[in-house]
């Protein structure tokens, strides 16, 4: 909302010096969010002058100019150029001279120009902000002006105002109008409002109903004379409310006959209008517009006579069509609420009006239209049709019920003012102006939850500032709100009221004691310690994105049914990501073209694994105000799909860099396989690996990853064709698991034992197996065979080669055996080596290496 | 009579002289070791002499003894100051030549870092927690229920289209991205016992195009406290002890009147900040207010016994806050190393 201060000033008392940021902190203090401030971004000195004469000069581009003596109010005439032929001598116009500055800004100076001196510039209506004319200049006979020469044209102009935008809250409708404002400023300072509403005179009412309801009482001396036939009456007939929701509940009408609609607005109402950023059209559309700004009831004028018959406020019918005002054809939808004649449609109600009746530089005779929609029906429309207006805007927020007839009233006004007409007595209204119900307020509840010390005074001012009447009850006070505030509906509304008008700084600060907690849960601390040791071992962490593409899905594993996006962004990729690595990918991919060649990343993130089970329910949404059944939130929450946590990591380029000394180490299955390792360790468990074949990985470079029996996730290297597809260098780790299975399956507590501090002995074996016997199968079996006494066993070398026979290798295992109550002795370390020595010969057909 | 004994004052100096004069001849520890056994060794004069012993009468026996033993014990001394000397002087050696270029030392470790907005959220929850406040957590996709309805946005509510909110298909699923963290807390009253004190750090999401300043996919905190008898003074304390713990001890607090379908009361809280590039001023942080009594009632809970507040701000915004240098949103969400490295483990 755009705020012209002088349109201010006219309902509230504001300081001369009141400068714009002293506005706005005003408005911030009653809720009021600032955003910018506007101005004509004009400097003088800007004057009117008179053209004393001019000579055409055609130009060698073929350009014509006028070279002018222009009267600026000086002793003697001034010489100007000027482009524009749309005036004579003798017309006003608007003349920047020297030393004055146009928005850009464009500072304006004498300048040589097609052979003379310009001493200034003769201005367009576009140059000085006041609309977008700029074919030719500003003669002030068009705006039914004739000021002396010499007089500053800013103030004669209303150019010297200026406006600050401010943020309205959804709940706050009424502050889309000065006068909401102006009430508003009067709340912050104190300062005395004028409410415009009731500035404007009482005419004479009627109901405009053409059966059914009876007429309203009359004011007595007016009533006899005016009595007459309503020339359009009205019916609303809304068969089909949204959610209980009548679409119109007030329809008020009045008439001006004879206006001339081609006479100017007046420059100080364009003024007004372009600092509330709204176009001047005509003079009748900057009426309906002028008044909805400062009345904030939108108004809508129709050219009576194209009217056909009386006017009924329905819903649209199948098929239904309308040209609305941008003579764009609309096909309706039976929700629309529309404003009809006997022909068919002439308004999408509080929308936008139709082409049929709009108002013309013809039209004679006009019908005003103030209407109260349904916020609800209005909304959906505007969405609809993609036509979010001023209109709009307001009654999805919530008008003023009180104020439509004040504003038909004050449109009239203006009609008969500004263009000349006659109005019609009458006001004409369908509808009722619904009574508010009074909100009990127990005297102690504002404190109770807001904290503060507020007095009683201080509440019954506040809510009495606002518009409310209160009333003293037994235990407290009764208070109706006004009929602009809607949204007030009950204490707790009340009591921000009261705090908003009294203050939130006199709500002090005083620090809650909550009961003694239980401190993080056991995976938040697990998760947190995965992220931290993967960190502290040289990974960086991203947090991608969880949108992916179709290729996406299937880049790694088996192609996941995915969650897609109703309604993606533009370009976006559509489907919800069911693995942590195509983002992992992607960040690599990022950094690589940034020149950043080693890279060790990962990711701690959800994944969205789709039940379409469970998205093909159709969970009817309990109410929001009630608690739902155990058996509605059972099936809200079976309606969610699954969404666990992984971890992954992606390892590419050296993982120690070469130095001096030190050869580089180039990324591999190690690496995912270490970074397994570390989430284990921080998780205290222990995974082992399976040779496995997984999409997209290398098939002999990829391990299954385990718990137990229990596949947790896998590691590997990505497929050297793949890594090219995906402009990755040829050796690129990469590992997942699944993070939310790894926290149930880790172990709860620890399991320590005491320490054996006896001598150890410490033997090696060598045993030569096939050569697809996995090492970690003849370390289990050994291990399994050997028995208690062995602590600790690792295998040290993998040799092939001469002494060993062809097509198996010599496995060597360093050994270290301990008991826990004797000191071991050789033979008993032999004992139990031979142990597991027999013990891998069955299971994997391995023979002792002497 | 016996033979005279060889133990000879004479014969016992002239080995232990022998022997000395070896020891201190010796230039490596490999020497002195040679000399060592040469002279104190089985089969050397002093070790001959020393064999004597038992031939010697009993009652010359205890001076044989003494002057055998005095010669074995200056010998035995000798080489130890020796081997001392020599071990020196070698060990010096080997560190001179072992010594290294520090600055040069290969590194077999390389930093890694966390995330700055995890680190933040972390971080927060340790402030939380110090309160005795707990963590909460709830889907990222998440049914409109807990989305809008259980925190009172009208069915209408604009933030309910598709320009505002992510979908799933089919949209008769009421399945959306979580456009906010509160469903965590209504999730957290349905599930806990009262009174309950919680913060919900995490991912939220919404329909804006990634630019400087917006991104689709963002981080959120958000908190709510239901107790008898809260007011908005202790959301005003909570804040301002909240707020001191991210930006100082100067940091302060202020409240604006504002609107949010959830609160009643709602207001705006701006953070004070006092080094602001272009001066000290105010800057939007987040929202909150007194938890709308529909919501309690949406959770089952008698708004006439038990209120409370709730807030929520921006991760994303916070940090900038924090580090005034941030200035485009793209640099959180890219994944450039660089980003989180300058962080590292710190935020």
């Amino acid at each position: 909302m755009r705020v012209p201060v002088s349109w201010l000033r006219e309902f509230v008392d504001a300081p001369k010096t009141l400068a714009p940021d002293e506005l706005h902190a005003a408005l911030v203090r009653v809720g009021l969010e600032e955003e910018a401030i506007h101005s004509f971004g004009l400097e003088g000195p800007i004057v009117v002058g008179q053209v004393l004469e001019f000579v055409d000069e055609p130009q060698s581009n073929g350009k014509t100019i006028r070279w002018c003596q222009v009267d600026v109010g000086e002793s003697e005439p001034r010489g100007i150029v000027c482009g524009a032929q749309n005036f004579v001598v003798g017309d006003k116009v608007v003349v920047t001279l020297p030393g004055s500055v146009l928005p850009g800004p464009f500072p304006i100076a004498a300048r040589k120009t097609y052979g003379h001196v310009s001493d200034g510039m003769i201005a367009s209506a576009r140059e000085l902000g006041l609309g977008d004319e700029h074919d030719g200049i500003l003669r002030l006979a068009e705006l039914g002006l004739d000021p002396e020469v010499g007089t500053d044209a800013l103030p004669l102009l209303g150019l010297d105002d200026w406006a600050v935008e401010v943020n309205i809250t959804p709940d706050r409708g009424y502050a889309l109008s000065i006068r909401g404002i102006a009430r508003e400023y009067s709340h912050a300072t104190g300062a005395t409002f004028r409410d415009p509403a009731l500035a404007v005179a009482p005419p004479s009412r009627r109901p405009s109903a053409s059966s059914g309801s009876e007429p309203a009482p009359l004011p007595e001396e007016r009533g006899a004379r005016l009595a007459g036939s309503n020339p359009v009456p009205v019916t609303l007939a809304d068969d089909a409310p949204i959610r209980g929701n009548q679409g119109c509940s007030l329809f008020v009408t009045r008439v001006v006959r004879d206006v001339d609609p081609t006479r100017p607005t007046p420059a100080w109402m364009i003024a007004r209008l372009a600092l509330a950023g709204i176009r001047s059209i005509s003079l009748v559309v900057d009426i309906s517009n002028y008044v909805m700004i400062e009345l904030g009831q939108p108004l809508h004028a129709y050219d009576l006579d194209a009217i056909r018959g009386g006017i009924v406020v329905r819903r649209a019918q199948k098929g239904e069509r309308i040209t609305t005002l941008d003579d764009h054809e609309r096909s309706l939808d039976p929700e629309d609420l529309l404003i009809t004649d006997d022909e068919g449609p002439i308004g999408i109600a509080g929308v936008m009006g139709g082409a049929r009746t709009e108002n013309s530089s013809s039209t004679r005779n006009v019908l005003i239209e103030a209407a109260n929609f349904d916020p609800v029906s209005i909304a959906r429309s505007a969405r609809r049709h993609r036509l979010p207006s001023e209109a709009s805007k307001r009654f999805e927020r919530g008008v003023d019920l009180a104020v439509a007839e004040p504003a038909a009233a004050r449109a009239a006004e203006l009609l008969v003012e500004l263009a000349g007409g006659v109005a019609d007595a009458h006001v004409w209204q369908v509808g009722t102006i619904s009574e508010r119900e009074a909100i009990a307020l127990p005297a102690e509840f504002v404190n109770s939850i807001i904290g503060a010390d507020f007095s009683d005074p201080e509440t019954v001012d506040s809510l009495s500032a606002i518009g409310a009447a209160v009333t003293a009850t037994s235990d407290g006070y009764s208070v109706v709100p006004p009929s602009w505030r809607p949204d007030l509906r009950d204490a707790a509304d009340l009591a921000e009221e009261v705090a908003r008008i009294v203050g939130y700084d006199r709500i002090p600060a005083v620090l809650p004691t909550a009961p003694p907690g239980r401190g993080l849960t056991r995976e938040q601390r697990l998760r947190r310690s995965v992220a931290q040791v993967l960190a502290a071992n040289g990974h960086t962490e991203v947090m991608a994105y969880p949108f992916v593409s179709e290729p996406q899905l299937s880049q790694f594993g088996e192609t996941a049914a995915a969650i897609e996006l109703a309604n993606p962004l533009d370009g976006a990729a559509p489907y919800l990501r069911t693995s942590l690595l195509p983002g992992l990918v992607t960040a690599a991919q990022r950094n690589l073209s940034r020149g950043l060649v080693d890279l060790s990343l990962f990711e701690l993130g959800t994944v969205f694994l789709p039940d379409a089970s469970a998205l093909a329910k159709r969970v009817a949404l309990p109410p929001g105000t009630q608690r739902p059944t155990d058996a509605q939130l059972a099936a809200l929450n079976d309606s969610i799909p699954l969404q666990p946590t992984r971890i992954a990591a992606l390892v590419l380029g050296d993982v120690i860099a070469k130095q001096p000394g030190q050869p580089a180490v180039v990324a591999g299955l190690a690496d995912a396989l270490a970074a397994v390792d570390m989430v284990a360790a921080a998780l205290g468990m222990t995974l082992t690996t399976r040779a496995a074949e997984v999409n997209g990985l290398h098939p002999g470079r990829t391990a299954a990853v385990f718990s137990g029996e229990v596949q947790v996730g896998f590691a590997g290297e990505v497929l050297p064709s793949l890594a090219l597809d995906l402009d990755l260098p040829k050796r690129v780790a990469v590992m997942e698991l699944d993070l939310s299975l790894l926290l149930d399956l880790a172990p709860r507590e620890v399991s320590s034992h005491p320490i054996a501090t006896l001598p150890a002995a410490t033997q090696d074996v060598s045993l030569v197996v096939a050569d697809a016997v996995t090492a970690g199968a003849v370390l289990a079996a050994f291990t399994a065979g050997a028995g208690e006494l062995l602590e600790h066993a690792r295998l040290v070398d993998d040799y092939r080669g001469s002494g060993v026979e062809p097509g198996t290798k010599s496995l060597t295992f360093a050994l270290r055996f301990r008991a826990p109550d004797r000191t071991l002795t050789a033979a008993e370390a032999t004992e139990a080596k031979l142990a597991g020595v027999a013990a891998a010969a069955k299971e994997c057909g391995a023979v002792i290496r002497d | 009579m016996p033979d005279p004994t060889p133990i000879t004052e004479h014969a016992v100096t002239e080995a232990k002289d022998a022997a000395l004069a070896a020891l201190s001849a010796a230039s490596t520890l490999a020497e002195l070791k040679a000399a060592r056994s040469a002279h104190v060794g089985d089969g050397s004069p002093l070790a001959k002499l020393n064999g004597e012993l038992r031939n010697v009468p009993a009652d010359q026996k205890a001076a044989a003894g003494r002057l055998v033993g005095e010669s074995r014990a200056a010998v035995s001394r000798a080489f130890e100051a020796r081997e001392a000397e020599l071990s020196a002087v070698e060990e010096a050696a080997q560190l001179a030549e072992e010594a290294v270029d520090v600055t040069a030392v290969p590194r077999r470790w390389s930093p890694g870092a966390r995330h700055p907005l995890n680190l933040l959220m972390e971080q927060i929850g340790d402030i939380f927690i110090g309160m005795g406040w707990e963590v909460a957590e709830g889907p990222e996709l998440e049914n409109e229920w807990f989305n809008f309805d259980a925190l009172n946005t009208d069915a209408d509510h604009p933030a309910r289209s598709e320009q505002d909110t992510f979908f799933v298909e089919p949209m008769s699923s009421r399945l959306v991205l979580r456009s906010q963290t509160s469903p965590v807390q209504i999730r957290s009253l349905l599930s806990r016992e009262l009174p309950v004190y919680v913060v919900a750090p995490g991912k939220v999401f919404r329909k804006d195009e990634l630019d400087a300043t917006h991104t689709p996919v963002f981080h959120q905190v958000e908190g709510i406290a239901i107790d008898k008898g809260l007011t908005m003074a202790h959301l005003r304390g909570t804040l301002e002890h909240f707020a001191r713990l991210m930006f100082g001890q100067e940091a302060k607090i202020r409240l604006r009147p504002n609107f949010f379908p959830f609160t009643e009361p709602s207001a705006e809280m701006d953070v004070w900040q006092p080094h602001a590039k272009g001066g000290a001023r105010w800057i939007e942080w987040g929202g909150c207010g007194m938890v709308n009594r529909n919501v309690l009632r949406a959770a089952g809970i008698d708004p006439d016994e038990y209120q409370g507040f709730a807030f929520g701000m921006g991760i994303e915004r916070t940090l900038m806050f924090r580090n005034e240098q941030l200035k485009d949103m793209r640099d959180m969400v890219e994944g450039d190393i660089r980003f989180s490295q300058q962080f590292g483990m710190v935020v």
